[in-house]
């Protein structure tokens, strides 16, 4: 016999306020440290600042009060620290490269990300119910479609470094892959929900692997291929293995079938093996991971592993190390200059606070009660997680360094912007997971009793 | 600023970030949410006699919902594939049947999904039959209609005898 009871959840909205009230005075205080180590003094403006960042979560968590009472009450606080960590780095080097605050990438990173937060108060405000994202699965493959190949249209794209993953309108660039994550995200859970019986069931056994049925492996092929050209046209090596990890996962997840990451893996093997027989920029990255530190190549994995050997265990401390001498150290090396300066065990507190993050998606998951919204949350947070192995990766030579950001710490707005979306989703999601079912037994105590109920669709 | 205040600075900060993970992980610890389930093989875990005297020992605590002090609190399985088991009555009703959704799942072959339905109706709990295909028996009568239980009544459904405790 079982018997199945629920649990009433508290919206524990207290507990998040202390933690973002802890995240906060973290973020002060090592802003504080760099100002202490950097010039002696007290930061001038450092009431101002703090003020703005509270400010800025405060509202963000009345928001949360106000219009999703269960949503998880972790995720908040952990992005805020996050968040508020790489702005202290990109102030940080900032200072270290002599830029001023009114020219420098902090008060840049500071705009962009207080429009991310409107962005994400406004996604959490307009989508009641992450079901209705479902009506928008196709609407949403248009889209991701549009925004990647965005980049390659003329007079709009712009390469930088070798990427062609930018746009550029007027004064503002952006990079609209970041966005196309979330809206891919989407069209999966939709596509999946719909389809994963026809994916899961058919097929015949080889070997203790059910293999699919010839034409249900289309839509695998379609994203292998997808993900080829965005490799291909804008030579972006992270976007395309975001594209295609993020599909695998879901399929795996909808169907509980192992063959498709055979599959997945086997083609994406093949497609890596081709790569790099053809590009020479991808020859070039795969030479820079073996062996980072030989002559005649780019010196910035060595650079930056050298930064993170100089940090050692506890680091040198905000302000004191060189992080600057390695190039892109506010946006692709990010991971190292924080290695350098608060050491492996601060690192690993950051990396822990990842771990944390994507583990509240995949509690998401499971909570919510719609196949969609459980498809959706393990879809967001799994390309979390995903970017952050490609980066902390590819920067410690795991895998070969590929050009992704590493999601709120990064300088970058589209990626702040797209992030601090996904997180709103992801508080949604988990509102509708941890919201108390109404008893359906209680509203009619006996047939005679019972009357036609009006349901508001809303 | 001295090299001491800076080196407290910095390690404190290492402190506080870990006592930020830690304070996260604590609340993790305590947010539960969502459905238990609890599956319970009497013959396994302990033997069936026993278990009755224990959950009539457990029925006469005072429990806080219910009207009346001599009014039923606990359903008892005392025959069938389930003898021992026990289940707090609620006062919403509590369905009994074959149904994984039910508040009672019956491992019975001879029992419907949703078989009977004991609720509380003005001080007295009633027991109906859900238009089950072998139908309930009170005593030995089959249920037609609703009808009000004593504690001590046995309920008869499939190869399953139900007794309401107090």
């Amino acid at each position: 016999m079982t018997t199945i009871s629920s649990f009433a959840p508290k919206t524990r909205r207290n507990v998040e306020l202390a933690l973002l009230l802890l995240a906060v005075g973290i973020v002060v205080l090592a802003y504080v440290d760099v100002s202490l180590s950097v010039s002696g003094t007290f930061p001038p403006d450092l009431a101002t600042h703090g003020a703005g960042l509270l400010a800025i979560s405060l509202a963000f968590h009345l928001l949360l009060r106000w219009r999703a009472a269960y949503a998880d009450p972790l995720l908040l606080p952990i992005v805020t620290l996050l968040n508020g960590l790489g702005l202290v780095m990109i102030h940080r080097l900032d200072l270290a490269h002599g830029r001023t605050l009114a020219e420098g990438l902090a008060l840049k990173q500071l705009t962009w990300s207080a429009l991310a937060v409107a962005i994400a108060a406004a996604v959490l405000f307009l989508v009641r119910d992450h079901r209705t994202l479902r009506r928008y699965t196709f609407t949403a493959a248009v889209v991701a479609f549009l925004l990647l190949v965005l980049p390659l249209v003329p007079g709009i794209g712009r390469s930088v470094y070798g990427s062609r993953i930018w746009i550029g309108l007027g004064p503002f660039t952006f990079q609209p892959g970041e966005v196309a994550k979330i809206a891919l995200a989407v069209f999966f859970a939709g596509y999946l929900v719909q389809t994963r019986d026809a994916l899961s069931l058919a097929g015949r056994k080889i070997v203790g692997l059910t293999l699919p049925r010839a034409r249900d492996l289309g839509p695998i092929l379609v994203a292998w291929v997808l993900s080829l050209l965005v490799l291909v046209f804008e030579t972006d090596l992270g976007s395309s293995l975001l594209l295609f990890g993020l599909f695998v996962c879901m399929l795996y997840v909808a169907t509980e079938r192992i063959s498709w990451i055979a599959i997945g893996l086997a083609l994406f093997s093949a497609g890596a093996y081709l790569a790099f027989l053809v590009f020479g920029h991808v020859q070039a990255r795969v030479h820079l991971w073996l062996d980072p530190f030989a002559p005649g190549q780019s010196d910035q994995i060595a650079k930056g592993l050298m930064g993170m050997a100089a940090g050692g265990l506890l680091g040198t401390g905000l302000g004191r190390g060189r992080p600057d001498l390695t190039y892109f150290a506010e946006s692709d090396f990010i991971v190292p200059s924080f290695g350098e300066e608060i050491g492996l065990v601060g690192l690993f507190a950051l990396l822990m606070l990842y771990v944390l993050l994507v583990e509240r998606g995949l509690r998401t998951a499971l909570g919510v009660r719609d196949g969609f919204g459980k498809l959706l949350a393990t879809g967001l947070a799994f390309s979390v997680a995903l970017q952050c192995f490609v980066v902390v990766g590819g920067v410690t030579r795991v895998i070969p360094l590929t050009g992704l950001t590493m999601p709120f710490l990064s300088y970058g707005g589209s990626s702040l912007l797209a992030n601090w979306s996904l997180v709103a989703i992801l508080l949604r999601i988990s509102d509708q997971a941890r919201r108390p079912v109404i008893d359906p037994v209680q509203g009619a105590r006996s047939p005679g009793e019972a009357k036609t109920e009006l349901v508001s669709m809303r | 600023m001295s090299e001491l205040t800076l080196t407290i600075i910095r390690l404190g900060l290492l402190v506080l970030l870990w006592v930020f993970v830690f304070s996260v992980v604590g609340v993790l610890r305590g947010d539960i949410y969502g459905t238990r389930v609890v599956s319970r093989t009497p013959r396994r875990s302990t033997p069936p006699k026993r278990q009755p005297a224990r959950t009539a020992a457990d029925g006469g605590r005072p429990g806080r919902r219910q009207p009346h002090s001599t009014a039923p609190r606990t359903l008892v399985v005392t025959q069938g594939p389930l003898t021992g088991t026990t289940l707090p009555l609620r006062e919403a009703g509590t369905v009994i049947g074959r149904n994984p959704e039910c508040a009672l799942v019956l491992d019975d072959d001879f029992a419907s999904g949703r078989h009977a339905r004991v609720f509380h109706q003005d001080g007295s709990w009633f027991v109906e039959d859900l238009g089950s295909t072998n139908g309930t028996f009170l005593g030995q009568e089959r249920l037609t209609s609703a009808r009000p239980v004593e504690a001590g009544a046995a309920l008869r459904i499939g190869k399953t005898v139900i007794e309401l405790r107090r």
